[in-house]
């Protein structure tokens, strides 16, 4: 994109090891090492943009995001610069690094911010659509990658549109909202449900804000009961922007989020390791759901 | 305004007065008909909650019509209490303190990738100096030598709760900025000649950077309020208003 378009300047915040460099070495005139400063790299953004450059920030875990949400917040979403905030380890993926580098809020937090746009993708397909729409939206826009190696879903490129959710399952039982990182188990544990004949629907909300409210009412009125499941604290996240759908429809729909609880992980473990530990591996998905639906009938 | 208003910050805006008048009066190449003019200089009040005087400055420039200062900070107003870009002539929306100069190398950086040779201007207050974000931009510009950047500090040595040397000293003042890789000039606030001088001469070094440390008095040009803390805060009576015109030599 940065050969084709020559506004596009990448800002890092000291890291990037082994990934950045291409980049580094092409452009090196539109790439610029900050240092461990990031509440001064997205004031830079904020400034290049102003100045007519479209800015790609990159860090990992909170560090561009909950570390400067006020540079976030007044100089870039208030003045509706062209930034695009990105991270890399949404949820666990540092699980054993420990909670400092848990990226547990950081939906939550940036879908507060007016004109901030919120985008988990759910693969590296989806990743590599969303980065694409992304440079050519005109405005603030969060993008939280999964990491190098992360396993594909996708087998054809999907029709991609920011804002839009892809359905990579039909059924009619329930339906399963995955965003981000997560959604390689949650397609698992639909195939593991069929296999127990649960049909679910299975959407990638890749775009948790703006949410597809269409995608949710259409998805209630058909499947009846409405699963969110995300690698992230339940409060303020994909689960939260799905129900407030849910409740302002009126339709009335079962509903559960399935997320991490609002604590912060004691335990010592890989992504797998915690998210077993979750309920949001496979096995934890599936025997969720299928406690979930045994509710609903009662 | 502020007595109209009701609205605070009036000791610093007079700090700033002559600062942002020399800017405006012949510093800054800017063009009030041609607001987006891709040439021209930049200004960002980093100290955003002085923008009385900057919209006085800016309306007095010719960016908008006098007329606007009138409804400052009142229901319906353009002008809102603390610098917002939108407004003819503003740069960037500032409020929060230690932005600014972030934003202002993230413009420097623009400009020195396009091959301008324009001129960012950041104004800052001292109290601001306290924020870590400050120094992030302090260590980054000279690094990058962004010598199209200027830094003035209206240093008035009154924050929002005592004295800066009582809350957080400061000093050392210029031998921080100096040890950052500024090229440092320190004048008297006040003295429009020496502004000027100071002002004309960026940048003195290739490479580096400026930082203008103006010394000021908050409050200056008016008896009562010269030096003292609650004029951060408080708007002038009608009284004290009208003393303060007669003081300052202005027509009411």
């Amino acid at each position: 994109m940065a050969r084709e378009d020559e506004s596009i300047f990448l800002l890092v915040g000291d890291v990037g090891y082994r990934l950045v460099e291409p980049f580094a070495r092409e452009f090196p005139e539109r790439f610029v090492n900050i240092g461990i400063a990031e509440q001064n790299m997205v004031g830079i953004a904020a400034g290049l943009a102003l100045s007519g450059k479209t800015v790609f920030l990159y860090s990992i875990a909170n560090f561009p995001t909950v570390r400067c949400v006020e540079q976030i917040r007044n100089d870039v979403c208030y003045h509706k610069a062209n930034v695009k905030i990105v991270t890399a380890g949404g949820g666990l993926i540092y699980g054993a690094l420990g909670p400092t580098h848990h990226l547990t809020e950081d939906v939550a937090l940036m879908r507060a911010l007016p004109n901030m746009t919120v985008i988990a993708p759910g693969d590296p397909l989806e990743a590599g659509l969303v980065t694409q729409a992304a440079a050519l939206l005109s405005g603030p826009c969060y993008l939280r990658l999964g990491r190098t190696g992360d396993p594909q879903v996708h087998h054809v490129t999907p029709d991609f549109q920011i804002g839009r959710a892809i359905k990579l399952r039909d059924g009619r039982d329930i339906t399963l909202i995955a965003s981000g990182g997560i959604l390689p188990n949650v397609c698992r544990a639909a195939e593991n449900l069929a296999g127990q004949h649960i049909e679910a629907l299975v959407l990638s909300m890749h775009t948790v804000k703006p949410v597809d409210k269409e995608a949710v009412l259409d998805a209630a009125r058909d499947t009846g009961a409405i699963v969110t499941i995300e690698e992230h604290s339940v409060l303020g996240g994909l689960g939260s922007a799905v129900a407030e759908v849910i409740a302002e429809s009126g339709l009335g729909v079962p509903f559960l989020r399935m997320g991490l609880p609002d604590e912060f992980i004691s335990q010592v473990g890989s992504r797998d390791y915690l998210r077993n530990i979750y309920s949001l591996s496979t096995d934890g998905i599936v025997s969720s759901v299928k406690k979930f639906l045994k509710q609903k009938k009662r | 305004m502020t007595n109209r208003a009701h609205s605070s910050h009036i000791g610093g805006c007079l700090s700033a007065a002559e600062l942002l008048a020399v800017l405006y009066g012949g510093i800054l190449r800017v063009d009030p008909s041609k607001p987006d003019w891709p040439e021209r200089d930049r200004f960002i009040l980093s100290k955003g909650h002085a923008a009385a005087a900057a919209y006085a400055v800016l309306a007095e420039r010719g960016f908008f019509p006098l007329e606007w200062l009138d409804s400052f900070y009142l229901d319906g107003s353009h002008l809102a209490g603390h610098i917002t870009r939108g407004v003819p002539g503003v740069e960037a929306s500032t409020g929060s303190l230690g932005h600014g100069l972030s934003i202002g190398c993230g413009m420097a950086l623009a400009d020195k990738h396009d091959g301008k040779s324009c001129r960012i201007f950041v104004l800052l207050s001292d109290g601001e100096c306290d924020e870590g974000s400050t120094w992030e931009a302090a260590l980054f510009a000279p690094h990058h030598k962004l010598d199209n950047l200027i830094a003035i500090i209206d240093y008035n040595k009154i924050q929002s709760l005592g004295r800066v040397k009582e809350v957080l000293d400061l000093e050392p003042f210029a031998d921080k900025w100096q040890a950052c890789g500024w090229a440092v000039f320190e004048i008297d606030g006040h003295n429009v000649e020496a502004i000027e001088k100071a002002l004309l001469g960026v940048p003195p070094e290739k490479e580096k950077p400026t930082c203008i440390i103006a010394h000021t008095v908050k409050g200056k040009g008016v008896s009562f309020m010269e030096n003292k803390l609650a004029w951060h805060y408080q708007f002038p009576d009608d009284d004290q208003l009208r003393q303060a015109l007669e003081e300052l030599g202005v027509s009411g």
